[in-house]
């Protein structure tokens, strides 16, 4: 079974470019050229250097004592919240940056939920200089006001959606719609394995880094380059595609993958796109999808806004589908309270979207000399307000 | 024949009208198309709303969200369609995302649009590749034609080739841009519309995207064989409801 994308832009059943003609020259321009340019020494050189000098990397993969004593396993945390910016983001931020200026592009447009890849982005603007235009739904601008003023500081920005139901699919299609109008100048930074190809692809290998930083570290702490598990919350699927990369096809890992269950999977609220969703189109993207039997995409809830996305990247869509990925689901609940254990346990506050991927402990049994290692995809500082409300701080 | 071809048969310009079915009211699907007909437009693109249309503007976008929010959906746009062809007989097509087809099932929908008498489909997230290579044979089967888009970055090499497989006439988007009316074209328009006729393409070319007035459909179809008007007309329909739609055409031309 092959797990990564194949000549025509597909994960198995999923993926492909289904997009408007009007996108077609910047997505051709794109998939000719990504390969080619990401391959190229200088390209590698210049990547490497800022996710070591400017992102702080190799980020450390953390024996974590208590909670492995608690759970029975040997569980190791990939600091991604120790990253630049506060979660592993901004890897693919710098990697787009370097490819649009590759590709002679001097403007670049992003949507965000929740902030944090607005904020990576409008970061590596800063870096290189373009100009930056950040779209985020009207509603998430109301919610998620610290970021927004991070993102106003760095130069971006920051353009309201106010389509739609306001949230981050809007905010998507209105980057989209901006692309539309501005097919030449401007270079589109998707934020997660979503889109049309090959965004999933890229997207994915400039995230690979964090399995590839893993394989190391695992060999010197662990005398093996493989874990038994390794585990990552999905929301679009960008920190899971890249802490599995390099274990695809490695068939000793077991790979896990936590959605938002928001309030529950039989609730109406919730975000299971794997549970709840069907094979449709997204963004330009075959995958698994909530949607009405009609069509019609539907919004989905959780407690965090990383996690609220209608799809999924299609890699994850077919890990679900083959079996390959074992797909877990997490309230807003029991991810609060991981978030909360892992804050008193190993001193670290992780982002709610992070925290729904140590709910994974409680949800199924670990043998004991088991290697766990659990993506840390970002520090929880943004969602200080949601855990002072949720805990009554 | 499909209407469609006979319809590019005629010598004249044609003006092709688009609205979102289900809006301003669920039920004005039929009287908007008999309206049209009436008041001598060419042919009728029949909007399927989408929650996410990606390739439209404000007007078009926001007709969608109505149409859905009052209950339309794939199946009541066909039950209003039924005995449309005993009504009518002007091309009509269904511009719709794939989505929703996707769902309803592409050969039950195609099914379905040759039982109620659709000529043809525009569905803009769905390139001619992945058409040619698994929809082309079940949209044949029904006597559907498939139109494609093209826009003022499309390679010359790639309009050949949607030409060539193109079985009624290219949609030629106006401008780099979303839907969404403008009140003039500019000279970069002008040059993209000479460019393209000057291709001598076999197939016949209707400008869309941004013709809004007598002004805009005129400069199209100086070069064209014809003007889609959609954004504009529904601004029309949204102001002055069905009865205003005879107004609306005659002022165009
Ligand atoms: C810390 C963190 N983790 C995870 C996610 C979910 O995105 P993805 O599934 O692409 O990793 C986000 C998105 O905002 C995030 O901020």
């Amino acid at each position: 079974m092959n797990y990564h994308v194949d000549q025509r832009g597909y994960y198995g059943n999923f993926g492909g470019a289904y997009i408007p003609e009007m996108l077609y020259p910047n997505v051709e321009e794109l998939r000719t050229n990504y390969l080619q340019i990401m391959g190229e020494e200088s390209f590698q050189k210049e990547f490497n250097k800022l996710l070591k000098d400017y992102v702080g990397r190799p980020t450390p993969l953390y024996f974590a004592n208590r909670l492995s004593q608690k759970y029975q396993c040997r569980i190791y945390l990939k600091r991604e919240d120790l990253n630049h910016t506060g979660a592993h983001k901004v890897n693919n931020t710098i990697g787009q940056i370097l490819m649009a200026k590759r590709l002679g592009k001097n403007r670049i447009i992003a949507e965000t939920g929740a902030g944090q890849h607005g904020v990576a982005t409008a970061t590596v603007c800063a870096l290189m200089g373009i100009d930056c235009v950040v779209y985020m739904g009207e509603i998430d601008i109301a919610r998620q006001a610290p970021n927004v003023a991070r993102m106003k500081m760095l130069g971006a920005e920051v353009r309201p959606a106010t389509s739609g139901s306001r949230t981050l699919k809007d905010a998507t299609n209105e980057a989209i719609r901006d692309w539309i109008n501005n097919p030449v100048d401007t270079h589109y930074i998707i934020g997660s394995a979503i889109g049309p190809h090959p965004y999933p692809d890229m997207v994915t290998r400039f995230q690979s880094v964090i399995s590839e930083e893993i394989k190391t570290q695992l060999q010197e702490q662990e005398g093996r380059e493989y874990p038994d598990h390794v585990v990552a919350c999905i929301g679009g699927g960008s920190n899971a595609a890249g802490t599995y990369y390099h274990f695809l096809d490695n068939k000793h890992v077991n790979i896990i993958a936590v959605e938002a269950a928001g309030k529950g999977i039989e609730s109406g609220e919730s975000a299971a796109t794997s549970v709840l969703g069907k094979q449709g189109i997204i963004h330009g993207c075959k995958t698994l999808l909530m949607q009405t039997a009609d069509g019609q995409i539907t919004e989905p809830y959780s407690i965090s806004a990383g996690l609220d996305y209608p799809g999924v990247g299609p890699m994850h869509a077919h890990l679900y589908e083959t079996g390959r990925g074992e797909f877990i689901s997490v309230t807003d609940d029991d991810a609060m309270k991981a978030g909360l254990e892992l804050s008193k346990m190993e001193g670290i506050i992780p982002a709610i979207e992070t925290a729904h991927a140590f709910n994974v402990f409680n949800q199924r049994p670990f043998e004991k000399d088991e290697v766990v290692v659990v993506n840390l995809s970002g520090r929880g500082d943004k969602d200080l307000n949601t855990y002072i409300d949720y805990f009554k701080l | 024949m499909n209407r469609i071809n006979k319809k590019l048969e005629e010598s004249k310009k044609l003006l092709s009208i688009y609205f979102t079915s289900g809006y301003p009211s669920k039920d004005d699907t039929k009287p908007i198309i008999k309206s049209l007909q009436e008041n001598g437009v060419d042919m009728i693109e029949i909007g399927l709303p989408f929650s996410d249309p990606l390739a439209d503007g404000p007007t078009i976008q926001e007709s969608s969200v109505k149409a859905l929010k009052l209950g339309m959906s794939t199946k009541v746009l066909f039950e209003q369609l039924k005995d449309i062809r005993s009504e009518v007989d002007i091309p009509l097509i269904i511009m719709g995302y794939f989505n929703p087809m996707l769902q309803f099932g592409v050969e039950a929908f195609c099914l379905k649009c040759k039982e109620v008498g659709i000529d043809g489909l525009i569905i803009p997230d769905l390139p001619p590749e992945i058409y040619n290579e698994s929809y082309r044979e079940i949209f044949e089967k029904y006597g559907l034609v498939n139109i494609f888009l093209i826009t003022p970055q499309t390679p010359e090499e790639r309009i050949r080739f949607i030409d060539n497989i193109s079985n009624a006439f290219i949609y030629m988007v106006s401008s780099a841009s979303v839907t969404g009316a403008k009140n003039s074209f500019g000279d970069q328009q002008e040059a993209y519309f000479k460019r393209i006729a000057a291709m001598n393409l076999k197939s016949p070319c209707i400008v869309g995207f941004g013709i809004s007035n007598a002004a805009t459909f005129q400069a199209a179809t100086s070069h064209a064989k014809g003007a889609i008007i959609g954004s504009a007309f529904i601004k029309h329909l949204t102001n002055k409801g069905v009865e205003g739609i005879g107004e609306f055409i005659q002022s165009i031309r």
